[in-house]
């Protein structure tokens, strides 16, 4: 577990002290998928590098399996960051070095034997899916592979936590999408927690189930995944499951009232909700605007319905979705 | 002017002191070239690496003072005018090789002058160097010396050949100075020869063959920089 408490960090700068981190607590349970997100200049990679100690806090303590790293000699904290390792955006790759001796490289610095070194090393290679990149230079693969590469070495050391500093950021979507799913696999078939610094929400979407949001160093909105994406309370929030604009809820041009449904990742996509509804209750509502978003087969956001028929009608309907497991119904007027 | 420069007694004569003293001249100049050249590295690479490492944001931070007097220091040593620098250092030399005079003697004052500009050269190598990989290694937990052995120096080793090649070039035209202390070589064979005596073919010869000296350096670093640089693609 990590528990981030009351982490402050400041920086000098030509014109004046930065305050990148203001109070930032957090807690990272073992085996999570933890998403910091957050626009540029947010702190989140300054908050990143406070968990390994790459940045020293200003104020506040970061508390590994109960463990104050800010208060350790620099030898212990090397200790600790073999169990906590990082990949980046730029990979960061030794370029003078073949792949297999790059991941080779931080069990050479914890004095592993070479021979050892290098069965582990192949092993990584395999776990990453690039056997046959052993002897390669990283200027000879791809960006996406470098990064694969660069999860292999930070494996290495069996750690126990990986830091995602902007992993996918360099990449198409494509290839993020498949170092996503290493992620994910590490993660399910190793145990490992990972904490992941992005901007993209599609990343967060993809593979976190917790997320913190960032705005100009404070965490202004943290949780589950499905909670956030639901119902994003903050501005920054917003922004970023919105981010052309505000909900587009607000429809016109209807008279009376309206429902609107809120999906908490509901198994039942929309559509046959309504269907079924119209064939079992002979209920007919028209879908005034929708937005919503599949992640991890779920449904998460918000519709708005229309129903005819009159007040026994509407009270039906409204008895119907509440039966519907994870989907939450209230009556708004139509200037909503 | 050329007529006589040319005339076929010149030229007999020419050769005939070619034939009797180039060959050891210009084994003299290699010798005190490369000696030079590695003294100067042996001094120079740990004093360049010192000047990047022991700055405020690097790996292994020394005192302000330190850094401080340590770029004077540099600075001092480069600025004086080798010529002098050779007589200056006369009781040193005296003191390592016994002599003040004379080829071997000519070492001292050569890596004298030159380790202070490896150092400087080695210095602008290790600057070229990713940042971000050396925040990667100390993500790693890997120790202020680590990084030094194991990540700044490999990862300049095609920039550091490089500008190895600059200064055995350097210190090889330096050499060619030491010829008026008695420093032997190619160098002091045009002095003598061509300076002293008025036989301006025997210097004309001998700069022939400093230029191809500088010419071979010159080819074989290029070459083995870039074989080194595994950045270069398709370069297995």
């Amino acid at each position: 577990m990590i528990e981030i408490k009351n982490l402050s960090k400041a920086f000098q700068t030509d014109g004046g002290m930065v305050e990148a981190l203001k109070n930032v607590n957090l807690t990272i349970q073992d085996g999570d998928i933890y998403g910091i997100i957050g626009m540029s200049g947010a702190g989140k990679s300054t908050l990143v590098r406070c968990i390994n100690m790459l940045e020293r806090p200003t104020e506040g303590n970061v508390l590994i399996d109960g463990r104050d790293i800010g208060a350790l000699s620099q030898k212990e904290l090397r200790g600790i960051r073999r169990n906590v390792t990082m990949i980046f955006q730029g990979f960061n790759l030794l370029m003078q070095r073949t792949c297999l001796k790059n991941i080779c490289f931080p069990l050479e610095l914890s004095g592993v034997k070479k021979a050892e070194a290098k069965k582990r090393a192949m092993e990584l290679l395999e776990t990453v899916g690039l056997p046959d990149k052993a002897n390669a230079y990283p200027a000879q693969l791809s960006g996406g592979q470098q990064q694969r590469i660069a999860i292999a070495r930070a494996l290495a050391t069996n750690p126990k936590v990986l830091l995602c500093d902007e992993a996918t950021s360099a990449l198409d979507p494509n290839t993020t999408h498949s170092i996503l799913e290493l992620i994910q696999k590490i993660n399910r078939e190793l145990g490992i927690t990972v904490i992941i610094i992005t901007h993209q929400m599609s990343v967060v979407e993809e593979v976190c189930n917790k997320v913190a949001i960032l705005d100009d160093g404070v965490v202004v909105e943290e949780g589950a995944v499905s909670e956030i994406f639901a119902n994003p309370k903050s501005t920054a929030a917003k922004k970023l499951v919105y981010p052309d604009g505000e909900e587009p809820l607000a429809v016109s041009g209807t008279a009376g009232k309206s429902l609107r449904l809120v999906f908490n990742g509901s198994d039942a996509a929309g559509s046959p909700m309504i269907a079924r509804m119209a064939m079992e209750e002979q209920i007919e509502a028209n879908i005034l605007a929708a937005s919503t978003k599949t992640i991890g087969g779920k449904v998460f956001g918000s519709m708005l319905l229309s129903v005819s028929g009159g007040e026994e009608q509407w009270k039906k309907a409204i008895t119907y979705i509440r039966n519907v497991p994870d989907v939450t119904v209230e009556e708004v007027g139509t200037d909503v | 002017m050329f007529d006589k420069i040319f005339s076929p007694e010149v030229i007999s004569e020419a050769v005939e002191i070619l034939k009797n003293e180039f060959l050891f001249a210009t084994w003299e100049t290699i010798y005190v070239t490369v000696l030079a050249t590695l003294f100067a590295i042996i001094l120079g690479l740990p004093l360049g690496i010192l000047l990047v490492v022991g700055e405020k944001d690097g790996v292994l931070p020394l005192p302000k003072w330190l850094m401080h007097a340590l770029g004077v220091f540099v600075n001092l040593l480069r600025s004086v005018p080798f010529l002098i620098l050779m007589i200056m250092v006369f009781p040193l030399t005296r003191l390592i090789v016994g002599t003040a005079v004379g080829t071997t003697a000519s070492i001292v004052p050569l890596v004298i002058a030159a380790f202070p500009f490896v150092a400087r050269l080695a210095e602008s190598s290790l600057r070229e160097i990713n940042p971000n990989i050396i925040e990667a290694a100390q993500s790693m937990g890997a120790s202020p010396f680590q990084i030094i052995i194991k990540v700044m120096i490999p990862e300049s080793v095609p920039s550091l050949i490089s500008n190895a090649t600059i200064a055995i070039t350097t210190i090889l035209g330096y050499s060619a100075m030491s010829g008026i202390i008695g420093g032997g070589g190619l160098g002091k064979i045009a002095i003598n020869y061509g300076y002293y005596r008025y036989k301006y073919l025997v210097m004309l010869a001998a700069v022939v063959l400093l230029i191809a000296l500088v010419q071979v350096f010159q080819s074989v670093g290029t070459r083995l920089a870039t074989k080194s640089d595994k950045r270069l693609k398709n370069r297995a």
